[in-house]
């Protein structure tokens, strides 16, 4: 082998390793974000998912106001930890509209009358595909729609106590 | 007690590493011999096995007071897995680790003898800087033996996936053949600081490699059969980045034994064979790296922590950076040895080396592009079963061709006679591919290929048989013969289950019938069991072709500690290949059935395992060589 070309491993190690770094330094996001985050909410109409309360649709989005729409189910574990939170963002003013994922009406109401219901309407989803439209693939997910029906703000997972501030911002932001 | 008395051990052999780098490379050190650094060697090697030891008591009794029980363990687990525990989660793997190359140190300076002794001793020195980065690492970044204050009352329990018998065998089996090829590592250094790269190296540095490539061969396959049965996803291999991670270093040594053979018999391909025992080595480094830092994303990311990975990417810099500067700065000085003709043994073996390196690139560059591309462009991607299929396989095709022919050829100079044997084989290859080609006339060209290739190196990996007396051929003929044997065997399996597997995605009523492939299957009851730490939902199905009514009970299973779902499988093994059953979720009063009649799978494993005794007898038969030298002497 001619000289050069021997150190050409070393190079090679040197170029992996930067690249491996470079990974460690940024760790990989594995989190699916929505692709519909800046473009308007798909079209939809949901009937009720409890006897008593509303259906939901997409018109009764783009009202001029900005909303929460929040995806969930009875069956969901984490929505009942969850649902302090959204109670307290209703009572700082914001308006809440649900879409149940898969429920039924009976559990639905249970889990309402237990857990408290923040939701001035409630779309039932049987086969998650408004769900998907948004780009949502988990419950309990949380969209930030402002008053022209734009998708504003994706919250994957349970809203925290501390990030009640951030996402009343976001909100107000979408006016 | 057993915890400090583990650390203490752990400590001492960590210094004892120290004094056997110091005695491998410091001048003057070596005068009195290789009888010191063989002492030190060896009580390091027996200081790290204990320490070991006392953390498998550790997790054997679920001892709640240390750290690491208590987040992986539980008191509620069968014995066998609480055991297993041990090297179920970072700190206790990289301690076996560490463990297996204390042991191939030791057992480098017990069996070693007739090696030239500066070469042996800076081997010695090599492995003791090998070992003495991953003990730093173990005891200031991944101390297996830290105390919890005050204790748990009980453990987090392990992942439920890895209670299965396989995890008492697929790691410990992996590692023996990973940290195996340390000492290749290790005489490669030592040969390249003395600068004598002979035969003598090569017969030294052979049985370790052999040794190192029959664990991994056995981890890969016992590996892809775990994957197979308990993930319940029907495949045998996915091309995920740590399976790629085993696959590496398994391809280097693969390549690294048959370049061997040429340096022991023909003294040629010094540079290449030397530089072949460091790329296998490093590529063992690099598949603990990428399993321990979560670089890429895997399923087999159970322990993963960036800032351990830090660490771990500096040994391996600096490592395999010491390394390829040695060879640099050295191997200018290696001749090439005695040259060979284009038909002959050596070339065949020189194709064998090119094809398997490609193959190694290939993948390597498969499973770290994506990161690449993203570090470069910010562009995600993932590289998938389409690239490697289609980029690997015909290549293997290619070596499948060599391993028919290669053997049959003489050393150095060929008159290409023997081939005409390959008559028969290759017109029975040819017959098979074309049966297939108009039996099955869907797309899988590369699998009717391979097949052709199987039924054609069946008959010919036996020719190096021919005209010998079996009496007197070496033990090393045969193993060559059956390892060959076994590659055609696994490449058939590959072949046929892959264009003949029927799959049926069904939910379905108890009582109904199913179909798949030629079975028909009775979906009879399923009911709710319990085991010792979990319960599961099992059905029954009554399967049959015609003759006897076979029985399955595949499960949908849930374990409470960490509280998780798996699925276990229900497999019916027959003579001609497997039927695969897996329940899934409750659809109304349905339930989900997923079921697959895999033709010949079995040949897959049953393949590496003909391919892993094909390398044991290897082994058996050089010793058994050594010990009638010795005797007549």
């Amino acid at each position: 082998m001619t000289g050069w070309l021997r150190f050409t491993p070393i190079v090679l190690l040197v170029l992996i390793v930067a690249a491996m770094l470079w990974r460690l330094a940024n760790p990989p996001d594995t989190t699916v974000h929505s692709q519909m985050i800046g473009k308007r909410i798909p079209q939809f109409v949901l009937a009720a998912a409890v006897p008593g309360v509303q259906g939901l649709s997409s018109t009764q989005l783009a009202d001029g106001k900005p909303k929460l729409v929040h995806f969930f189910a009875s069956w969901c574990v984490p929505c009942i930890g969850e649902a302090p939170v959204l109670d307290e963002l209703k009572k700082q003013g914001l308006t809440v509209e649900g879409i149940a994922i898969r429920d039924r009406p009976d559990e639905l109401a249970q889990f309402l009358a237990r857990n408290g219901d923040p939701f001035d309407r409630i779309g039932s989803d049987p086969e998650s595909k408004t769900q998907l439209a948004f780009g949502s693939s988990g419950v309990p997910e949380t969209f930030v729609v402002d008053g022209r029906g734009v998708i504003r703000l994706q919250h994957i997972g349970a809203i925290e106590a501390e990030e009640i501030p951030a996402i009343k911002a976001a909100a107000e932001q979408a006016r | 007690m057993t915890a400090e008395t583990g650390l203490a051990a752990l400590w001492l052999a960590a210094a004892l590493s120290l004094l056997q780098l110091a005695l491998g490379f410091a001048p003057g050190m070596s005068k009195s011999g290789s009888a010191p650094i063989r002492a030190v060697a060896v009580l390091q090697g027996g200081l790290t096995l204990f320490a070991f030891a006392m953390l498998v008591l550790v997790f054997a009794t679920t001892d709640l007071s240390v750290a690491l029980v208590a987040e992986n363990s539980h008191s509620a687990k069968p014995l066998l897995y609480k055991i297993a525990g041990t090297w179920g989660n970072h700190e206790g793997s990289m301690l076996l680790w560490v463990t297996v190359l204390g042991i191939s140190g030791a057992a480098l300076a017990i069996f070693s003898r007739r090696l030239e002794e500066r070469t042996f001793v800076a081997a010695l020195g090599a492995q003791g800087a090998l070992a003495l980065g991953f003990f730093i690492f173990l005891l200031f970044a991944s101390n297996p033996f830290a105390r919890l204050d005050p204790p748990a009352l009980e453990g987090r329990g392990l992942n439920p996936i890895l209670q299965d018998p396989g995890l008492a065998f697929h790691p410990p089996t992996l590692y023996l053949g990973y940290v195996g090829l340390s000492v290749a590592f290790s005489l490669a250094v030592g040969a390249l600081v003395t600068g004598r790269v002979d035969r003598e190296l090569a017969r030294a540095m052979r049985p370790w490699v052999l040794g190192a490539w029959v664990f991994l061969t056995l981890g890969i396959t016992a590996g892809s059969y775990w994957a197979y049965y308990d993930l319940g996803w029907g495949g045998w291999w996915f091309w995920d980045p740590v399976e790629n991670a085993s696959l590496m270093p398994w391809l280097a040594a693969t390549a690294l034994l048959h370049s061997l053979n040429v340096l022991a018999s023909r003294e040629s391909l010094r540079a290449w064979t030397i530089m072949l025992a460091m790329i296998a080595f490093s590529m063992s480094m690099v598949g603990t790296f990428l399993v321990r830092s979560g670089v890429l994303t895997s399923v087999h990311a159970f322990a993963v922590d960036p800032k351990r990975g830090v660490f771990l990417l500096i040994l391996l810099a600096f490592y395999v950076g010491a390394a390829l500067l040695l060879f640099a700065l050295r191997s200018g000085r290696l001749s090439e040895g005695p040259e060979f003709e284009l038909v002959s043994r050596e070339a065949a073996l020189v194709g064998n080396n090119l094809l398997l390196s490609v193959i190694l690139g290939v993948v390597f560059i498969g499973t770290l592009y994506p990161l690449f591309v993203e570090a470069l462009t910010g562009a995600k991607l993932s590289v998938g079963a389409p690239y490697f299929d289609a980029v690997v396989g015909p290549i293997a095709l290619a070596l499948m061709a060599l391993i028919t022919i290669g053997p049959l050829l003489n050393w150095r100079r060929d008159s290409g006679e023997r081939l005409k044997r390959l008559i028969i084989p290759a017109l029975l290859g040819l017959g098979a591919f074309i049966i297939l080609l108009m039996a099955v006339p869907q797309d899988g060209l590369l699998a009717k290929l391979g097949f052709g290739f199987a039924v054609a190196l069946f008959p010919a990996s036996l020719l190096p048989l021919l005209a010998r007396k079996l009496g007197r051929t070496p033990l090393t003929t045969y193993a060559m013969v059956l390892a060959h044997f076994g590659v055609a065997t696994a490449v058939a399996g590959m072949s046929i289950s892959s264009l003949t597997t029927s799959e049926t995605l069904i939910a379905a009523k108890p009582g109904e019938i199913v179909s798949v492939g030629p079975w028909s299957i009775r979906f009879d009851s399923i009911r709710p069991i319990a085991g010792p730490n979990w319960t599961a939902l099992e059905a029954t199905l009554y399967a049959t072709r015609g003759g006897a009514i076979e029985t399955l009970k595949p499960q949908a299973r849930f374990y409470t500690d960490p509280p998780t779902e798996t699925t276990q499988s229900a497999i019916l093994t027959t003579l001609t290949g497997q039927l695969y059953t897996v329940v899934g979720q409750q659809v109304g009063d349905r339930w989900q059935l997923r079921l697959w009649w895999k033709p010949m799978v079995t040949l897959i494993w049953l393949g590496g395992a003909l391919i892993a005794i094909g390398g044991a007898l290897a082994l058996l038969g050089r010793a058994w060589r050594g010990w009638r030298k010795a005797g007549v002497r």
